[in-house]
């Protein structure tokens, strides 16, 4: 990171490095069943970010005192590839991969009717196999295709996309230079048809009048991958439906 | 984590007070529990702080050393929060490496310190790229019952404007520490405020019970200017925007409060 403060990410017309408006996403390629054991799994492209989700499950606990009487029991894991970034990243799980995995855990359980299989476990595993920035996003959004794709009862699909602000602009879906100088990041994951917010972080600073328009805009990203995540499910099925009427 | 049981009987009398916005303990929801707070408590660390949050306490433990600045910020020194939810605690807790509750715990507090720039960490930097003093900020979860979150955020900002740094000296690129201590330079006072979501009510500063009960937890932490400088939503429900606007004006006004009790002018 030699990059000196007086250099600007994004240029005095509004446009970023990647050519993008401050309120455009980043190209999106979403893919559903993509892995042959997995239950359910589905595939991310977000910018140059690359995710894989499976869902195993529900299927019996081990270890089994984890079970739980009345509902489900969703595990989650967030991790990345030791190739996934620009200085190999050990393997073993880290700080930020622990929490991280928490927090899509109850980004995506409120979507889910846990309560219909109690006893049970729900296993969800998002690989980030290239990181750009936004990663735990693309990852509860590629996951909550992967549950979809596992025949999972589900209140709604979750979306999630980041906000933030860098060199004094409110921008949508930072990238991970964008990240790095930030003043602030907000991922936001969001059930549409509920409006129901289940994840929110950030980090940077704010004023609230300012938080207000990155939650929203936000908002309006999850709002758009939305049409883009209910498409690639469908095509799964197009498909399929193509192969038996053949 | 296993969690402590709550009856049935006293999860539905918690919820019916609070939808008349009322608490099992007396408090309005929007009420803190008394705060206790002491400072220089541990005379081997550099600074300390206990925070008693009602029956909830913590006690921060502030060490320096000098080590190596990180590679991407080779002018600055280096800030390390970490949380121990210590077995004697509570009977939830149990002995053994860092659980994904203590990793978020201490990863939010370091995002209120970090993003607040709360400490002036390029003061903080001997010899650019080789030398830098390490600040390691250690919460001690005394005794659970909820909230750990604003009790440890607390504790922590106390026991920083708390903590004396060595004099020191440079010499042929080797830092060498002198007697006298000068005070570890704290620009911001970031104080956290945590809300949960009962009955689709925001609760301020929720009790352990209160937890056990909650559908979903949001907790916002801001500077002295007011600006928020870390989020984080957590639990197996969901907020409504609506819902967190509101929580981002009210954690604003409680945050103001609680930095009077820690921050003297």
């Amino acid at each position: 990171m030699s990059r000196k403060k007086s250099e600007k990410i994004i240029n005095k017309n509004g446009i970023r490095v990647d050519g993008r408006k401050l309120d455009e996403l980043r190209p999106v390629k979403l893919e559903v069943g993509v892995l042959g054991n997995a239950d359910g799994s589905a595939y991310i492209e977000q910018g140059k970010n690359k995710i894989l989700a499976a869902v195993y499950g529900p299927h019996e606990v081990h270890p089994k005192h984890l079970a739980l009487p009345d509902r489900a029991l969703i595990r989650c894991r967030y991790h990345m590839a030791p190739f996934s970034v620009e200085e190999r990243k050990h393997p073993a799980p880290s700080r930020r991969e622990i929490e991280l995995s928490k927090v899509v855990r109850e980004a995506l359980e409120p979507s889910v009717f846990v309560e219909y299989y109690p006893r049970t476990s729900i296993d969800v595993f998002t690989e980030v196999l290239q990181a750009d920035g936004g990663t735990r996003c693309a990852s509860i959004t590629v996951a909550s295709l992967a549950l979809a794709d596992a025949g999972i009862p589900m209140r709604d699909l979750v979306v999630a996309c980041a906000a933030g602000k860098v060199d004094g602009h409110l921008v949508l879906d930072l990238t991970d230079i964008e990240d790095k100088n930030d003043e602030a990041d907000v991922p936001v994951a969001l059930m549409p048809n509920f409006n129901a917010i289940t994840l929110l972080q950030m980090d940077g600073e704010l004023a609230s009048n300012e938080f207000e328009k990155v939650v929203n805009m936000a908002l309006d990203g999850c709002k758009q991958l939305y049409t883009l995540q209910k498409e690639a499910l469908k095509s799964k099925y197009v498909a399929v439906k193509e192969e038996v009427e053949e | 984590m296993s969690s402590v049981m709550v009856a049935r009987i006293k999860q539905k009398r918690i919820a019916e007070l609070i939808s008349k916005e009322m608490r099992l303990d007396g408090r309005g929801i929007k009420d803190y529990r008394e705060v206790n707070l002491e400072m220089g408590v541990v005379e081997r660390a550099e600074g300390s702080a206990r925070v008693r949050l009602g029956k909830t306490e913590v006690m921060v433990g502030t060490k320096i050393e000098v080590g190596e600045p990180f590679s991407d910020v080779p002018d600055q020194g280096v800030l390390t929060v970490n949380a121990e939810l210590v077995p004697l605690a509570s009977p939830t807790f149990e002995p053994g490496p860092p659980d994904e509750n203590s990793i978020e715990l201490a990863r939010v507090i370091d995002r209120g310190i970090r993003w607040s720039k709360a400490i002036a960490l390029e003061e903080l930097c001997a010899v650019p790229g080789k030398k830098a003093f390490i600040v390691f900020v250690d919460v001690y979860v005394l005794n659970h019952d909820g909230n750990l979150i604003d009790a440890s955020a607390l504790a922590s900002l106390a026991a920083l404007l708390n903590t004396k740094m060595r004099k020191y000296e440079v010499k042929d690129g080797e830092v060498e520490l002198k007697s006298g201590y000068t005070q570890l330079p704290v620009r911001n006072h970031p104080v956290a405020v945590t809300f949960a979501k009962i009955n689709d009510k925001l609760v301020v500063d929720p009790s352990l019970e209160e937890e056990q009960i909650m559908d979903a937890r949001l907790t916002i932490t801001t500077g002295k200017d007011g600006k928020i400088c870390a989020i984080q939503k957590g639990g197996y429900g969901y907020f409504t925007k609506e819902q967190i606007f509101e929580a981002a004006k009210i954690a604003e006004e409680k945050a103001e409060q609680l930095r009077k009790l820690v921050v003297k002018d």
